[in-house]
């Protein structure tokens, strides 16, 4: 049976089909451990060899890698959202209702991105503390401590952006209460300091620039779905193939 | 206590349920192991991080595939697992349509703004929106440039950095997560404290009268006088913060690696941080309102 098992696999492994998709030999050697990351595309950014210590769940708690994942989780299941979803007050909620009761595998569809980014806020806030506990973030690791901060802010941004998406009360009334601390901007807020002084009214300060509006209404709607859908998303993705890259070139923390 | 469990459930709350978990398995996972390695490097023992066997060529560092490639696919088969789970048992909340004629009491922000909007009830808006996040956003990026203690790094540890660990552990904890927790779970209809076990009675008015610092001692805070003393109140607090310890520990090998630069900022952004459960218990004791009215025409208003 074994015996079997190998004979297939060999076969398999040595044929041009599967050596034109992979560029290499499946055999075990360190070769062709070495060529299974720098050889492919997306393993290529793992280090061909990695210290100890570092894949030892005590150590990470994966909380980086399940952040990212979550994040390649919820862009694909957004992406699958869009198809049903149109960004206007008088669908939009409509469509999310019809997503849990009418679309074949709606709800877990909606259930799963909702939750995936409630956990996704969760998991990059511990891996903050992950880091922060293995003074991670300690020469020559500075830089990539505040770009996780970005991420950070990203993330909650990412999420609140999304909440407003469902138009129901309790999206509509969280992102109210959010923006509403807009306008106590000083300068570019109409009920911040020196904000009436440079002219600032509620139909041309910063909540206004956010909203486009002076209230959440249409136009919110769409600004959100775009930051939510595209702006952020394209950001995020861009920043994070920075942080792995210092992960990479400042190597990875450890005692040594 | 019904009311306690409707909510416990309703919205997206459970998710500070899970939240929680996370929080308390990361504490436990850094404490132990950092209590552990102190014991161990008492005892001139091997710290966890280095007493793992080396790998199958006999060398520290070991294959990414397969040895960590594999543990990656282990770990994305389980979370999706779970979340798959997740999303079969609990619908995602879905209220009713967008009513701005609506206004629901309470009004929350998503959960893990709560903490901030807890803030607004002792501070201005525009100190508690925009100010204090700012702050903690720069804080927080500042932080390996003001931590300059080269141990601790890339190992869990207390006994070498106990104030670093100290001060985040306090901010985390603290002021983000159990305000948050207080957000999601105590603040009720006209944003009064409700006990998990009291009824969410959007009639309930608490009779309470907040006064400021000065006029507990027959002085209007608005006044010229009432003015210079919050003002003394306030800007003394940072200057005795930070000049005082400083005196008391300036010969201290740390303050004195840290020169006065980088010790100014540490203090001031310490200070600051510990200002915010001053006054909270404050508030909640001696119901102090503003400590400091300032305010210039309208223009300027600084009241804190
Ligand atoms: C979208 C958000 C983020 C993603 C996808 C992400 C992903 C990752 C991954 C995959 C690693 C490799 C090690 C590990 O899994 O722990 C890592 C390391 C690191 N992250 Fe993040 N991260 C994010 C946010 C943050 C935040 C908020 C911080 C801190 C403020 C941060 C700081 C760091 C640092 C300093 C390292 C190097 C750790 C070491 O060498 O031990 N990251 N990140």
């Amino acid at each position: 049976m074994n015996e079997l098992l190998r004979k297939i696999i060999e076969v398999l492994t040595l044929s041009q089909i599967w050596r034109s998709f992979f560029r290499r030999k499946h055999d075990g050697s360190k070769r062709s451990n070495v060529l299974a990351v720098v050889g492919n595309f997306f393993m290529h950014f793992h280090p061909i060899k990695i210290k100890r210590h570092a894949i030892a769940v005590r150590y990470t708690w994966c909380m980086g890698g399940f952040t990212f994942f979550m994040f390649l989780f919820l862009t694909l299941t957004g992406l699958l959202l869009m198809f049903y979803y149109h960004p206007n007050v008088r669908d939009a909620f409509w469509d999310v209702k019809d997503l849990k009761y009418n679309v074949a595998f709606g709800k877990i569809l909606r259930n799963s991105h909702r939750w995936g980014a409630h956990l996704m806020v969760i998991t990059v806030m511990i891996h903050m503390v992950r880091v922060f506990m293995t003074g991670s973030y300690k020469a020559p690791r500075e830089f990539n401590w505040v770009l996780g901060v970005l991420l950070l802010l990203l993330t909650f941004l990412l999420s609140f952006t999304g909440y407003l998406l469902t138009w129901d009360q309790l999206g509509m009334w969280a992102i109210t209460v959010g923006t509403n601390m807009a306008r106590a901007t000083p300068f570019i807020g109409h009920e911040g300091p020196f904000g009436e002084q440079l002219g600032m009214t509620a139909y041309n300060d910063i909540r206004f620039a956010l909203l486009g509006g002076s209230m959440v209404g249409p136009n919110a709607l769409i600004r959100a779905y775009i930051w939510h859908c595209v702006g952020i998303p394209l950001v995020v993705a861009f920043m994070a193939a920075v942080h792995f890259w210092r992960v990479r070139k400042d190597g990875f923390s450890g005692p040594l | 206590m019904e009311n306690f469990l409707h909510n416990l459930l309703s919205k997206d709350n459970e998710v500070i349920v899970i939240f929680g978990f996370f929080v308390v398995a990361a504490l436990a996972a850094s404490f132990i192991q950092a209590i552990t390695n102190d014991k161990r490097m008492a005892r001139g023992e091997k710290i966890i991080e280095l007493s793992y066997p080396d790998g199958p060529d006999g060398d520290y560092k070991i294959f990414s595939w397969p040895y960590l490639v594999r543990k990656e696919f282990l770990a994305v088969i389980m979370f999706i697992t779970g979340l798959l789970v997740w999303g079969l048992i609990t619908d995602a909340p879905l209220e009713e349509f967008a009513n701005p004629n609506l206004t629901p009491n309470p009004s929350k922000a998503p959960w893990y703004f709560l903490g901030l909007q807890e803030m607004l009830v002792y501070f201005d808006p525009w100190i508690a929106g925009v100010v204090i996040p700012k702050v903690m956003v720069v804080g927080l990026m500042a932080i390996p440039y003001l931590d300059i203690n080269p141990k601790g790094s890339g190992y869990y540890t207390l006994k070498e950095r106990p104030f670093a660990i100290g001060t985040f552990m306090f901010g985390f904890i603290i002021l983000w997560v159990s305000l948050i927790t207080v957000g999601v779970f105590l603040r009720g209809p006209g944003w009064i404290i409700f006990m998990p076990w009291q009824e969410w009675d959007p009639h309930r008015v608490v009779a309470e009268t907040n006064i400021d610092l000065t006029q507990y001692i027959g002085i209007d805070s608005k006044s010229l006088l009432g003015n210079i003393i919050g003002g003394l109140v306030f800007i003394g607090y940072f200057v005795v913060g930070v000049t005082v310890p400083y005196i008391l520990l300036r010969k201290h090998p740390t303050v004195v690696k840290l020169g006065i630069i980088r010790y100014s900022i540490v203090a001031f952004l310490f200070v600051g941080m510990m200002g915010l459960p001053i006054k909270i218990f404050l508030k909640f004791t001696i119901h102090l309102k503003y400590i400091w009215v300032c305010g210039w025409k309208g223009i300027i208003f600084f009241n804190i």
